[in-house]
């Protein structure tokens, strides 16, 4: 176990690295970088000195992706748009991010994975097929147009505001009001996101289930004169969560990707909203920073994962 | 062990026909196949893959997977009833319980997530209805008794952590751990070396004295049948073709069949050229010939052969052959 | 040689394993509708399918309800939504094709280099596919189309270039199983060079996984153009996509719902007909779940 954790971080370790060179190679390589823009006469001086400063365009270009690494942990890339450093406004906002994520991957593991099993147990069934249905509707249904849809129908139909964190009146509120207000404003984002990753799950979890029911032990487990149920919700499932650990890895990146759009739509203070109006403004030092953020954040949630699946799993626990 | 056999037998299965239905067409996998197993008895069911024997096997606990596949017609009587017409929870009672199964592949077979442990001792509560200690107790005991060293040690272990032939053992453990009167065992030596091999079949052979349990061992090689087997069944196509004690089926072989199996075993004593195998192949279980599913790989085929299939003829006592020349096989 | 002839009767009866489902069928007529109606509208016969030009306005008739005259009604400057939602269609699939192509392209190519050479080329490409997963999507191509200038090309090429990885895990996969096999050792054997080995003799046996994540990349592809086009990255108003018909429509949501129900609908079914019928080709081709039932 100690050397499946030891190799798992050495791994990690190198992806991060490998993450940061990518991410330091697109913002100042790509054509339409920073660097063009130095060389652009019509360009202010004041943004060229920004871009100086953030970029050390004067040293050779090895130096420079060490100096990036280091502004970035120490927090000396500034903005473009106010000049702010770039870590301060992430973290006002990333929180938020979070917040809306861990409710929608709770959302989607919780609906997900009943789903699937009894989609699997069922196999063939009316409801299978109809669950099979909803789940590829899932996946295809733009997040966008959803949410514009239940926002046109929560207004009309029960007048209820959606926008933004809080309603505008919560001075008045007792506190229980406030936290369900909260609530309210987190639950309608967090479904839609979660909608895309439900359907993906399920089906997964309900394929993973069929793999493991057609296994050997499983027709041990009926031998033993095991009842049906117990054989499936004990011997089945407990196999076929296993690998599902090592989906939560991917959820992340299509969360946060999803949060550009769902953060801009319901005007949700976050990381997302602040990266689409960092790419409105060119503002590539946010920008950057925040792509670079998340696949971190990426990358430790599947750490993470990759833990706890060699916890789960005894053929690696006690290996 | 012959006097034993004038009791009434535990199991009778009657005119068994399994078939499944697949979008190619039925297969007939299993036709017309009686047999009896009487108590503290090894019979061995003997036959090529794809003869039906695992499927018979299945049947006999009603773990044939059930779109597919159906118990088309036949009685199996154990107990005085007709476990054919018992429904789910009833079989569940019978299962692990008074009719135990072994698979061919320990590892696939035992699930890596649980212990061994746990395994065992699930199927003592389930059916013992002891309380969580005393059942731990019991599965040491029972695991010391398949010979695993260390029993109280080895409970806490994976499937993974032990080795093939102790993995075997474990099973073994896990099927008599409720004292069945009788043990389905399916090629339970055909995953593994050799010299394991043999001491898992003394094993079983040690165990079914003590216990006084019959076992239906099911196996494609002879060998293990001369070590281990008081009567044998022969299966081809699906159907019985011989069947009988092991010396009758060894010394007055009635059955081209069987004798082809026999032939085919090369003697360390003889020098010979060429194997000698059984011309032909196995049948498609979809398109079995007419007549006697034997005959087009048969020497000793005649006109009658090919037309009607033969009924089981009476060589002896208790010995049949599904054969129209059984007097002039050898 | 033997591998073919396993490959060539395979087809047969997958194809009647394939009609047997019928939402994919569905989902295949859908995509044959949708692809005639991009022709017709690129090429100039749009006349066939409604009288107007996607970009004829009408200010008098602005914001007007779904009626005989406009099946799906106008929005802010009168033109008609029904055609708008039709020209809209050749953007969609025309990002759609083309970012999948360029995306399996390089997809083969990473796999199969990494799948028939192994060892440390293999570990190399196969870090650089982990470190690339890693990067939010969408983030990425958001950024880089921000970078670049939105044009309906970059975005192509964009989707293109961050989506490979999934068609490079599986040529991969099954270049390294193949490449253990009888045929390519004779070629070896007789001096082949490896490129012709991998191009010729092993990639179309490779294949069969390539086609189910083609048309599902393509459902993906279409959802992140529209995403785009919604953020204001992709086509560009006048021209009409999806996307941006549903951005303008965002302002008059209230007053004019069938601004946005209409284009966002229109996704929706194109993008689920791909995805049933890259599932459906993913179960026909998957030998383990045929056979019974």
């Amino acid at each position: 176990m100690t050397e499946y954790i030891i190799r798992r971080l050495i791994y990690t370790f190198i992806t991060l690295i490998g993450i940061s060179i990518v991410s330091w190679v697109i913002i100042t390589q790509a054509p339409g970088s920073p660097i063009a823009i130095t060389l652009d006469p019509k360009v202010s001086p004041k943004i060229i000195e920004q871009m100086e400063k953030n970029y050390d365009l004067d040293k050779p270009i090895y130096q420079q992706y060490f100096l990036w690494l280091k502004r970035l942990f120490t927090g000396n890339l500034y903005s473009f748009k106010d000049g702010r450093p770039v870590l301060e406004k992430i973290n006002e906002r990333i929180w938020n991010t979070l917040l809306l994520n861990l409710f929608a991957i709770l959302i989607i593991f919780s609906l997900a994975i009943p789903l699937g099993v009894f989609s699997a147990r069922r196999q063939y069934s009316f409801l299978d097929r109809l669950g099979t249905f909803g789940a590829y509707l899932g996946i295809s249904i733009p997040s966008f147009w959803l949410a514009y849809l239940l926002i046109l129908a929560t207004v009309k139909l029960f007048g209820y505001p959606v926008l933004g964190m809080r309603s505008f009146v919560t001075e008045e509120f007792t506190n229980i009001e406030i936290v369900f207000d909260r609530i309210w404003h987190l639950m309608l984002p967090a479904i839609i996101m979660a909608i895309h990753g439900i359907g993906g799950l399920s089906r997964y979890t309900r394929s993973s289930m069929l793999e493991v029911i057609r296994q050997d032990y499983i027709r041990t487990a009926r031998a033993k004169g095991l009842p049906e149920d117990t054989v499936y919700y004990k011997h089945a499932l407990r196999n076929a969560l296993l690998p599902i650990i090592t989906i939560f890895g991917f959820l992340i990146p299509s969360l946060i990707g999803g949060s550009i759009i769902m953060e801009t739509v319901f005007a949700w203070p976050g990381i997302g909203r602040l990266a689409y109006q960092a790419v409105l403004a060119r503002d590539y030092p946010v920008v950057m920073t925040i792509t670079t953020i998340s696949a971190v954040l990426t990358l430790a949630g599947n750490f993470i994962a990759d833990i706890l699946y060699g916890i789960a799993d005894p053929r690696i626990r006690y290996g | 062990m012959n006097n034993e056999r004038l009791k009434n037998p535990i199991l009778e299965v009657r005119s068994l026909s399994v078939y499944f239905s697949t979008e190619e067409g039925i297969i007939k996998a299993v036709e017309d196949v009686s047999f009896e197993i009487y108590p503290s008895e090894i019979l061995c069911l003997v036959g090529e893959s794809g003869c039906g024997k695992s499927v018979t096997a299945l049947s006999i606990l009603k773990l044939i997977p059930s779109p597919p596949g159906e118990i088309i017609s036949g009685r199996i009587i154990f107990n005085g009833r007709d476990i054919t017409k018992l429904s789910e929870k009833e079989m569940e009672k019978i299962r692990g319980n008074e009719i135990s199964m072994i698979f061919q592949e320990p590892m696939t077979s035992l699930n890596p997530v649980f212990t061994i442990g746990d395994q065992i001792i699930e199927a003592i509560e389930l059916h013992q209805r002891l309380k969580r200690n005393e059942a731990r107790k019991k599965a040491i005991e029972i695991l010391g008794k398949v010979k695993i060293p260390l029993p109280d040690k080895r409970i806490d272990d994976y499937p993974h952590q032990l080795s093939g032939g102790m993995r075997q053992r474990a099973m073994i453990a896990m099927a008599l751990s409720c004292e069945p009167k009788l043990l389905i065992a399916d090629e339970p030596t055909t995953a593994l070396d050799v010299t394991i091999q043999a001491q898992v079949l003394s094993l079983l052979k040690e165990i079914q004295s003590e216990m006084d349990m019959a076992i239906m061992l099911i196996t494609h090689d002879l060998g293990i049948v001369s070590e281990i087997a008081d009567r044998v069944a022969v299966m081809y196509g699906g159907r019985l073709v011989e069947t009988g004690p092991i010396d009758d089926i060894f010394n007055h072989t009635s059955h081209p069949y069987t004798k082809g199996l026999l032939d085919s075993i090369p003697k360390i004593e003889e020098k010979i050229k060429r194997l000698n195998a059984i011309p032909g192949q196995v049948p498609n279980p979809m398109d079995l010939p007419q007549g006697c599913k034997f005959h087009p790989r048969c020497s000793m085929a005649v006109e009658e052969c090919r037309n009607i299939e033969p009924q089981l003829f009476k060589v002896n006592g208790n010995h049949f052959s599904r054969c129209f020349r059984w007097k002039d096989c050898c | 040689m033997g591998s073919e002839r396993s490959y060539k009767q395979g087809s047969k009866s997958f194809w009647i394993y394939f009609k047997k489902n019928r939402l994919a069928m569905i989902g295949l007529v859908i995509i044959i509708i949708m692809f005639i109606i991009a022709g017709l509208t690129r090429f100039g016969l749009g006349i066939i399918l409604t009288p107007y030009d996607p970009g004829q306005t009408n200010v008098s008739l602005k914001l007007s309800p779904p009626s005989f005259k406009h099946y799906l009604g106008t929005d802010h400057l009168g033109r008609d939504l029904y055609t708008r939602i039709l020209y809209g269609s050749q953007i969609s699939l025309s990002v759609g094709f083309v970012a999948v192509a360029i995306s399996i392209l390089i997809g083969i190519l990473v796999g199969s280099i990494s799948g028939y050479y192994g060892g440390w080329v293999d570990s190399l490409l196969m870090r650089f596919v982990d470190i690339m997963l890693c990067f939010p999507s969408f983030f990425l191509i958001l950024t880089i189309v921000a970078l670049l200038g939105p044009s309906l090309f970059k975005v192509m090429l964009v989707i293109g270039i961050t989506s490979w990885m999934g068609t490079a895990r599986f040529v991969r996969a099954e270049f390294l199983s193949l490449r253990e096999r009888d045929f390519v050792q004779a070629a070896r054997a007789l001096g082949v060079k490896d490129s012709r080995i991998m191009f010729r003799h092993i990639l179309p046996n490779a294949l069969a996984p390539v086609f189910v994540t083609a048309t599902l990349d393509v459902a993906s592809a279409i959802l992140v153009e529209a995403g785009l086009s919604f953020l204001g990255f992709g086509a560009q108003p006048p021209t009409p996509s999806w996307g941006n018909i549903l951005t303008e429509g965002r302002t008059y949501i209230f007053d004019a719902w069938w601004l946005t129900v209409f284009p966002g609908f229109a996704i929706l079914i194109t993008v689920l007909s791909f995805n049933l019928v890259g599932e459906a080709l993913r179960d026909a081709l998957d030998p383990r779940l045929r056979g019974i039932r």
